[in-house]
């Protein structure tokens, strides 16, 4: 199959919607406890580092995520180190150029918790850590959208691989790491600027798929006299609304 | 054939159907088998009556073939399920030789199919070695192990090990079952079909008449275990967990086990499990025909609660049928369960008979509790564990597999 042109182009033409499906595959790598976690950070492939922040948000899950990836997620429940998982839940990976850098800064989070402890921090047998990796199937949704107007009555219709692909997945394949809704919207400056900006405010690290559909279509709904901030019931439950700059 | 399509669109929304068009196109016409030990019985045989369907529906050329084997045959198998389940459990060599003989037997009359085939799913280890048993095969062979991995016995892996490692890809449940083996091994839950008689909706009447034939009091809460009767579903610790309840506050409990044509360990356990009941008018044993999904349909639809407290379990079908119907469940902290049991979401995971007893009396204590964990329980399934998800995957993978494992798939058009 040849390579296709992106989705979304950078001008006033058609946003066609994409759509794709994660594959989940197992790296072999597991780990009980801290020290075999940490080499396995160091040897796993890239795509498992990405996989345990991103590719996560495409598989089974209940409701809203406690912490932003799996590896803090895995050092609390299965562990019990609450500090060094809200160390890792810190880590913003839209930070790092490339995953390699991503790697390092985990690592060296996890030296840090396994230099303070005599002992090595262990899970029980069945609770061990499995790095995976993820495959991602990218393919069309046969939905079209002319003109950005359109978006609140599309939105709520769309898959999750959907939000996935356009809100998540394009951070990873743009140059400038814009999600493809920001990156069509530019196209039409000015405008939506206002939508961009609240766009590049909206934090995908704590919500499902689900609800990063939920909190867009409430951003393109609002009209443009009050785009100003997301209204508190369009949040999710706990979520302060933010004021706009 | 695009009318099953259709009603899958209703039933779990048409975008979902659109994702399963899309992939199907892809592979429109590519020849794929299915193969396992038995048509009736399991949760595998349930779900291969309506994936096959669903793929020729989609533009596969799919079908379905079943080794057929004697009662010595079974044994073997039984003995691997077991074995590889965590049992330590050595099969003499004549048994093993038996097993060999007889996929030799079947590779003869299947061999045909399967060389020709673009893509062969072999279920669990009963299969395993016409892989071996078809050297001119042209198309992708997938290894699809349904049981818990996570602790095997090692003598018996290694031997069921010679038979998959030649396999292209392998498929298993949960991360926890993967092995050590020379091929991707891809993480694919498995699922209930909303639309099988064993989960489509029914009409109060008929959940009324299942409660009358089998003489349960409505008025009396009412926990069910649907499983084959076999030790890893530990019904006689769901008997012991029922006295716990009972002794505070009345319930009933319903153990009603399919039989499946590939465990010959069934009659056993059911006569153990008989005499644990024996004089408890409040425990009902049902053995039921492979065909009564209505009545197990109705009888989950019954129940206040559902349990399903395993040791060892693969995925649980009984649980995602449960909690598909709006039931918490109770289950074991095994396996499957674990995924789609969310404890103190959608249920609870429980160690003992104690901790079972403890969470059902919870429950009807707290029957707002209990509401609120059925709704969530049925959201989860419907959001991760149906059908259609499951062949995407499928769909997904057979894609995956041709275009040479790379990391990132365009399959637009």
């Amino acid at each position: 199959m040849k390579p296709q042109p992106p989705h979304v182009q950078s001008s006033r033409s058609p946003f066609i919607v994409g759509d794709c499906a994660l594959m989940t595959i197992a790296t072999g790598t597991k780990a009980q406890n801290l020290r075999e976690f940490r080499e396995g950070l160091l040897k796993v492939p890239p795509s498992s580092i990405y996989h345990h922040f991103w590719g996560r948000l495409l598989t089974p899950r209940f409701d809203e995520p406690e912490y932003s990836n799996d590896f803090a997620a895995w050092a609390y429940r299965a562990l019990h180190e609450k500090a060094l998982a809200e160390r890792l839940s810190a880590v913003d990976p839209s930070g790092y150029d490339d995953l390699e850098e991503l790697r390092i800064a985990l690592v060296d989070i996890v030296e840090i918790t396994l230099d303070a402890r005599e002992n090595v921090p262990s899970a029980r047998s069945d609770q061990m850590f499995h790095f995976l990796r993820g495959k991602l199937v990218v393919m069309d949704s046969e939905v079209t959208i002319e003109h950005p107007d359109q978006l609140p009555a599309v939105l709520p219709g769309l898959s999750t691989g959907s939000v996935y692909y356009h809100f998540i997945d394009a951070r990873r394949r743009t140059p400038d790491k814009y999600d493809d809704f920001c990156t069509w919207l530019r196209g039409w400056e000015p405008d939506y600027d206002h939508v961009i900006s609240r766009l590049r405010e909206l934090d995908p690290f704590f919500s499902s798929l689900k609800e990063i559909r939920r909190l867009l279509t409430a951003i393109f709904a609002e009209p443009a006299d009050d785009r100003g901030a997301v209204t508190a019931d369009a949040l999710p439950p706990g979520r302060v609304a933010r004021e706009s700059s | 054939m695009n009318d099953i399509l259709s009603t899958y669109e209703t039933a779990v929304g048409a975008q979902i159907v659109a994702q399963l068009r899309q992939l199907g196109k892809v592979l429109h016409g590519a020849r794929v088998v299915h193969v396992n030990s038995t048509r009736y019985g399991g949760g595998v045989a349930e779900i291969l009556h309506k994936l096959v369907p669903i793929k020729q529906a989609l533009g596969l050329d799919t079908s379905w073939e079943v080794v057929n084997g004697d009662a010595a045959f079974y044994e073997s198998t039984k003995s691997f399920h077991n074995a590889l389940q965590g049992d330590r459990i050595d099969i003499p060599p004549t048994l093993l030789e038996h097993f060999e003989a007889t996929n030799r037997r079947n590779a003869d009359e299947l061999r045909a199919t399967l060389e020709d085939a673009d893509f062969v799913f072999i279920h669990d280890p009963q299969p395993a070695p016409l892989l071996a048993l078809c050297p001119d095969r042209r198309g992708k062979w997938i290894w699809r192990c349904h049981i818990d991995l996570s602790h095997p016995y090692r003598r018996v892996w290694r031997y069921v090990r010679r038979w998959v490692r030649d396999y292209d890809a392998s498929v298993f449940s949960l991360p926890e079952f993967s092995q050590e083996l020379p091929h991707p091994q891809y993480l694919i839950a498995p699922s209930i079909d909303p639309l099988s008689d064993k989960n489509v909706d029914l009409t109060a009447r008929e959940v009324t008449e299942i409660r009358e034939r089998f003489g349960l009091d409505p008025e009396i809460p009412l926990l069910v275990q649907v499983s084959r009767f076999d030790r890893f579903k530990d019904p006689l610790g769901v008997i012991a967990a029922h006295k716990l309840i009972d002794k505070v506050a009345p319930t009933q409990l319903v153990l009603a086990g399919g039989e499946a044509t590939d465990d010959p360990e069934g009659a056993l356990v059911l006569e153990e499990v008989m005499e644990a009941a024996a004089g408890n008018d409040r425990v009902h044993v049902l053995m039921l025909p492979p065909d009564a999904h209505r009545t197990i349909n109705a009888l989950q639809r019954a129940a206040d609660i559902v349990i399903q407290k395993s040791i060892k379990e693969g995925f649980g079908f009984t649980v995602a049928e449960a909690m598909w119907k709006g039931k918490p469940v109770i289950g074991g902290d095994a396996g499957g369960i674990r995924l789609q049991v969310v404890d103190h979401y959608t249920g609870f995971l429980v160690n003992t008979p104690e901790g079972a007893a403890l969470r059902a009396r919870y429950l009807l204590h707290r029957r707002d509790l209990l509401h609120e964990m059925g709704e969530r329980a049925r959201r989860h399934i419907w959001e991760n564990f149906l059908i259609t998800r499951h062949i995407r995957d499928y769909l997904s993978l057979m894609i995956g597999l041709r275009m040479n494992n790379q990391e990132r798939i365009e399959v637009r058009t």
